[in-house]
């Protein structure tokens, strides 16, 4: 007989490695229908990951990709369609980079105050699609929607002129005022190289990878452990149970929904304090949406947001190589997300059912073997 | 006589459990025949097979002499079986007619035909002695009504043979007597009936012939006037049958549970919970009567703190609680036992122990300051399913996985292990087998011994009658009958919760023999009748 | 009249009472703020064809939410109405291909969403967020792979497509053109009513009238039909259809491609009307506003159209009015609407109603009288706030099919 860890693993791992191999057979066929080598690609795409550079921006796009994962989870985890990731993280960022750049602060503490800034106003703004949902009943996914397009095409848009960058000689910049130095977040380089060979090319690996993993830690302690994420996961499994237990749904409507945004805030802090120091035309877009693709793949679970916010790195950073070598359009790599996305929640559920029948034979079995 | 079904062998396996094991049985054409067995011996699934929405393991099935094999319940109908489930089988927002018509539609050049279905409607209901109005709306009926609707709907597709699934399970004794008529004129017309129940007195007082069921096996099929109730027991669960019966009175002098004047109005502002007082003792066991939707839901609602009522306060052990959040009165001592523990009771996807944990999770065990204690809350699963016979595997498994009756020893267990100075009870052993109910039964003895007070709200009216040491019976929202369960009968509390009694002008029948310390009450019940009996006026 | 009268006519003087208060409050604040633009012809023509993918991708929700599906994929499936729209357009040198093959991709993008929903009762915003984040990827590869091979065609945009074409209704809106005679007398309000009238029959592109048309069709479809009465079981309570021998699975795949058609459609409007090629992000949101219309019409067919009116609205003023006047006499428009709207909640005895619309009406009076021309930003971010107020106060008032959402097992298992 197998044990019971074993099946457990098998159970746990079946439907992503299932999601996986099946977009990867889809994948190949849209490359050969599309007259590329899959073989070539793949070769390409890993050989290229193999690179130390890779690999650095590799996790440069994990780390907000995972932020924005965890974003997306808190809600997920509570029944609530946080789809306004996007909103509140443009906006949060667009506001940090504002209010960061008209104080003085001490090293450090100026770069803690920036994504303080961040936190608040990505909370703040989630937290209205919440008060909108507990008092007035609007559904959260139409709202939060809605106030993406708020965010980007009226608030930040309106704002962003008023905000940006005074040259000398009466001229603007692209953006907004860039954040002094101080306000920076050091590279983590230096700790990289104790272990490997310097890092080329002008690559520097963000710190907020750190700010990633605590807030990692903080999802897994929060949700799994704490009698407040225990309220939040009830309300989300039976609303109505919860409420009889005790629970006040409203309030952890709320309360998911305001960490939530506080967690979608610091998506745009990898950009912010680590490459752009300000918040430009061109400030990276549709993270938000990643983050639920994330979410979804990761079954809202913090390790297994870090395998898919890995893999999703894995693709957008090879498709540049795809482009330069010729080996096959960069796009099959957005492609490639959706199949393997759809793939998995398909392979979850199905999963999830063989699970429950094997969870009803045990618990059948228990009772016949008490009776007798 | 001929004969209109015929099941030999029929045998249907679930993952873990033998449903249906070797059933054989006939019934013949015209008769009334009832299918008996308690909850979980394999009644309903073999009315599924029957009725073609589940296919069986092995086994043949006989209608009308032609061996059948239904895969669909469009195959049944066609061979002239229809069905009443008893979930009613009907969508609140479409108006009978279109409830009706459903999947034998006639059209007229690709559009419904409303006409003609109504006309057909019509002469189906007189021919049977059934009216209703084809353009209400099914969230506007009655209970009966409903069910009315079921059978028509049933009638309409020219069925001969009709299987009835614990119909009389949702209707108050007057109702099932009016079922029952509406039955005898279906088999007067030439119908067969097939009866599925496990309340022994009705089937004896319906049918013409009985086929038991045991733990999914066929024990056996006798002739109506030759068993007596007692037979039928013994036969359905091999022993003799518990009772809700309780002990000598435990009833102390101690007030636990005080409720004072609450009045809840629906969203249209009308009351449904109407100035109701009333208390409870320690030792004490309220029992509250009343046909569901008379506002029982919502003053348990207003008890527990899961709303707030539009007046009235409740006290506990003295303390005034009203304004306490549903956390702070279970932490004060209340616990409650939810009437459907799937939607209220119960995270199906969650492991049992942190099913046990809710509702407790701001205490040790299940908790160590703001941390959820897992080890702690894990043990002290382990004792619940210990000592309440919660038959599952471990504590990690998810609480879907177990049976019904399982379920509730969980949440029963759960709320008793916390010993609460209130328990409310709502609808405790409501589809669950006899051996957890006999269980759930003697738990709530125990633990009314120990002096707990407890409300409980029940639809058997004989676990009403066991259990409570006072019966309340609730009626538009009022309380406005308190009896003696001694001396009361099924058939005259039911003429307390159809208002019957009241209308009648009746005076309190059974014994109103008011608590000494509780005249306020009293006097109120008395106000309260008097005005429902003015406004029938 | 108050408001519980109203909701007791029937349907056919209900909805142009509606329209009726609707024209007259803008023609009020057309008056007092001296503007023309609010019920010009163009503007109502411009507006018209802006609620058009609204209303056609709104039908297309209402198809799957009445079987008992959750439609977020929405927005996905336009994006492929939009890209098979161009290039069936293109590919076969007829726009009607384009409307044919739009159809098609949207209906592809349906058949997921039901394979996932019905056949492995995946979540159904769960699999609606996946295909959202499908959906573009694929129409970015296909034009990468097809689009960059055509002349003025790049891996964001097609070459240009023609449109369906247009009619103008004789007498009334061209020749004697009885009705542009009336609207340009500038009488107050029938000037107005004529204008709007005019702006509906004016070169009312085909694919306008196929869309307008599909309102009574889905109505009747629904209500009055053997499909209509089997898929709305599914809807509301499918046990009931099971066990009635309904094949509920059957119901709810119809629906859902049905539902993905219609949203195809609605992405070849905009190609074909809108914007004469494919762009990408070119259905900014839409499908999610659609939903919207969806849920402030109660998930009715007739229902579905009013919101798409009164979200398409803003979006077609925005592109009419450069000055951004005609913007701020919106405001107006909103205060005028949230004041009857205090005013009804204050019969109602709703406090909280009153006040949260009173308040909100304050600002936008404020706002109003504050500026001179609306600032850039904000006809375009009109629709998505307006959408926001409207949920706001209807949200508690709508009911949505009994089984919505629901996942669906065959034999209740």
């Amino acid at each position: 007989m197998k044990s019971p860890l074993f099946r457990r693993l098998l159970l746990a791992f079946a439907a992503p490695v299932a999601a996986f191999v099946f977009a990867f057979v889809l994948s190949s066929i849209v490359l050969i229908l599309s007259g590329y080598n899959p073989i070539d690609a793949y070769g390409e795409m890993i050989t290229n990951a193999l690179k130390l550079e890779s690999m650095i921006d590799m996790l440069n796009e994990t780390t907000p990709l995972y932020i924005s994962g965890v974003a997306a989870a808190i809600g997920f985890r509570m029944n609530l369609f946080n789809i306004g990731v996007e909103g509140q993280y443009q906006l949060a960022a667009f506001a940090a980079a504002v209010i960061g750049a008209k104080v003085v602060l001490p090293d450090g503490l100026h770069m803690l105050f920036v994504m303080g800034v961040a936190m608040v106003v990505g909370g703040l703004y989630s937290g209205l699609a919440g008060l909108l949902k507990v008092t007035r009943g609007v559904n959260e996914v139409i709202s939060t929607i809605m106030l993406n397009s708020v965010a980007t095409l009226g608030i930040i848009a309106g704002l962003f002129k008023i905000f940006l960058e005074k040259k000398s000689g009466g001229a603007v910049g692209g953006g907004t005022t860039p954040l002094a130095e101080t306000a920076w977040i050091p590279d983590l380089n230096g700790f990289v190289e104790l272990f490997t060979r310097e890092i080329t090319k002008g690559r520097k690996l963000t710190g907020m990878l750190v700010v990633a993993v605590i807030v990692g830690v903080l999802y897994h302690l929060f949700i799994n452990r704490s009698r407040l994420g225990f309220d939040v996961r009830a309300t989300g499994m039976n609303p109505l149970a919860a409420k009889v237990g005790g629970v006040p749904s409203k309030q952890m409507v709320l309360l998911a929904m305001v960490l939530s945004g506080v967690v979608a805030g610091l998506v745009g802090m990898p950009d912010l304090l680590s490459r752009t120091h300000a918040y430009d035309q061109g400030f990276t877009k549709l993270r938000g949406f990643a983050g639920i693709a994330v979410a979804l793949l990761g079954r809202n679970h913090p390790g297994g947001m870090v395998g898919a916010a890995l893999l999703f790195a894995f693709l957008n950073t090879s498709s540049g190589i795809l482009q330069i070598t010729g080996t096959a359009s960069s796009e099959i790599v957005t492609i490639m997300q959706g199949i393997i996305l759809l793939a998995a929640v398909v392979a979850y559920q199905m999963v999830g059912q063989v699970k429950q029948r094997e969870e009803v034979k045990l618990a059948s079995e228990a009772t016949v073997g008490a009776t007798a | 006589m001929p004969t209109a079904i015929e099941l030999i062998g029929i045998t249907k396996r679930f993952p873990g459990v033998i449903a249906n094991d070797n059933i054989n049985f006939s019934v013949e054409e015209g008769e009334i025949h009832a299918i008996c067995g308690e909850n979980g011996a394999g009644k309903s699934t073999l009315m599924k097979i029957l009725y073609g929405m589940q296919p069986a393991d092995e086994g043949v099935m006989k209608v009308n002499g032609v061996e059948v094999n239904f895969s669909s319940p469009t195959d049944a109908i066609a061979a002239g079986i229809g069905m009443v489930h008893q979930h009613f089988m009907l969508a609140d927002q479409f108006t009978v007619i279109e409830n009706v018509i459903l999947g034998s539609e006639p059209t007229k050049h690709g559009v419904l035909d409303f006409d003609t279905a109504k006309a057909h409607l019509a002469n189906v209901g007189e021919s049977y002695g059934l009216t209703i109005d084809p353009d209400d709306f099914v969230t506007e009926l009655e209970v009966g009504e409903r069910q009315r609707v079921e059978i028509i709907k049933v009638l309409y597709r020219g069925a001969n043979i009709l299987i009835l699934d614990e119909p009389t399970a949702v209707l108050v004794p007057q109702e099932v007597e009016a079922l029952f008529d509406n039955l005898r004129e279906l088999k007067a017309a030439g119908s067969t009936i097939i009866f599925i129940d496990h309340k022994l007195q009705e089937v004896l007082e319906i049918s013409d012939r009985i086929t038991v069921i045991r733990r999914g096996k066929t024990i056996t099929t006798v002739n109506a006037a030759d068993v007596t109730a007692g037979d039928l027991a013994e036969l359905m669960v091999g022993e003799e049958l518990p009772s809700p019966e309780t002990t000598e009175s435990t009833v102390t002098d101690t007030v636990a549970l005080e409720v004072k004047n609450i009045t809840v109005l629906d969203e249209f502002h009308r009351p449904v919970v109407d100035d109701v007082s009333f208390s409870i003792h320690k030792g004490e066991v309220l029992g509250v009567a009343g046909i569901e939707g008379n506002g029982q839901g919502e003053l348990v609602d207003a008890i527990v703190g899961m709303e707030k009522p539009e007046s009235g306060s409740v006290w506990l052990s003295g303390k005034d609680v009203s304004s306490h959040s549903v956390r702070e009165r279970r932490d004060e001592g209340f616990g409650y036992v939810p009437k459907d523990r799937h939607e209220e009771g119960l995270l199906l996807t969650a492991p049992l122990w942190e099913n046990a944990a809710l509702g407790h999770q701001t205490k040790a065990p299940y908790s160590k300051g703001m941390w959820i204690d897992r080890k702690g809350s894990r043990d002290r699963t382990d004792e619940i399913r210990e000592r309440f016979d919660v038959r599952s595997p471990n504590a990690d498994v998810s609480a879907h996985a177990l049976s019904g009756g399982n379920q509730q020893k969980l949440i029963i267990g759960r709320e008793l292990i916390c010993d609460p100075k209130v328990m409310i009870l709502a609808h405790p052993t409501r589809g669950i087998d006899v051996g957890a109910q006999a269980a759930v039964w003697n738990e709530i003895r125990t633990a009314r011994a120990a002096g707990q007070a407890s409300m409980l709200i029940s639809a058997d009216l004989d676990e009403l009658i066991g259990l409570s040491d006072r019966i309340v019976v609730m009626f538009h929202g009022r309380l406005v009958a308190e009896l003696d369960p001694s001396e009361v009968t099924p058939r005259l509390l039911g003429s307390y919760m159809t208002g019957a009694a009241l209308q009648g002008g009746d005076e309190l029948q059974g014994g109103d023999e008011m608590d000494g310390s509780d005249e306020s009450a009293g006097e109120h019940t008395a106000s309260a009748m008097s005005e429902t009996a003015e406004g029938a006026q | 009249m108050n408001f519980a009268q109203f909701q007791k006519l029937p349907a056919y003087l209900r909805w142009p009472v509606l329209a009726f208060v609707g024209i007259l409050v803008l023609s009020i604040v057309q008056f007092f703020t001296d503007q023309q633009l609010l019920t010009s012809t163009t503007t109502i023509q411009t507006a018209l064809k802006w609620a058009m993918p609204i209303l056609i991708a709104g039908l297309g929700g209402l198809f799957a939410e009445r079987c008992g599906v959750v439609h977020i994929g929405l927005e996905g499936m336009m994006i492929l109405g939009t890209w098979c729209g161009a290039w069936g357009a293109l590919q076969f040198g007829s726009p009607w291909w384009g409307l044919v093959s739009g159809i098609v991709g949207g209906a592809l993008g349906g058949l997921l969403h039901a394979i996932a929903t019905v056949a492995f009762s995946v979540d159904h915003i769960v699999s609606g967020v996946a295909i959202n984040i499908l959906a573009p990827g694929t129409a970015r590869y296909l034009s990468e792979r097809v689009f960059t091979q055509m002349d003025g065609g790049s891996i964001s945009q097609s070459p240009r497509v023609e449109s369906l074409g247009d009619f103008t209704w004789p007498i009334l809106a061209k020749g004697p053109d009885l009705l542009g005679k009336v609207e340009r007398l500038d009488w107050f309000l029938i000037s107005d009513l004529f204008g709007v009238l005019r702006g509906l029959l004016f070169q009312m592109t085909y694919l306008t009238a196929i869309g307008l048309a599909l309102v009574p069709i889905s109505a009747f479809l629904l209500n009055k039909t053997k499909f209509g009465l089997r898929l709305r079981i599914a809807g509301e309570k499918p046990l009931a259809g099971e066990s009635l021998g309904i094949n509920i699975y059957r119901q709810k795949f119809l629906g859902v491609i049905i539902s993905g058609g219609l949203a195809g459609l609605a992405g070849s409007f905009i190609v074909l009307e809108l914007a004469g090629l494919y762009r990408q992000n070119q259905t900014t949101g839409r499908g999610f506003i659609a939903l919207a219309a969806l849920i402030f019409g109660n998930w009715k067919a007739r229902g579905v159209l009013t919101g798409a009116v009164l979200f398409g609205y803003p979006f077609g003023l925005s592109l009419r009015d450069l000055e951004g006047t005609a913007t701020r006499s919106l405001l107006l428009v909103i205060a005028i609407a949230l004041l009857a709207v205090v005013v009804w909640a204050l019969s109602e005895k709703n406090k909280a109603d009153a006040i949260l619309a009173g308040a909100v009406a304050a600002g936008s009076l404020l706002f109003f009288f504050g500026t001179e021309t609306a600032p850039k930003w904000l006809p375009g971010t009109m629709p998505y706030v307006l959408v926001l107020l409207v949920l706001v106060f209807a949200s508690q008032r709508l009911r949505m099919p009994a089984a919505v959402g629901l996942p669906y097992r065959k034999g209740g298992s």
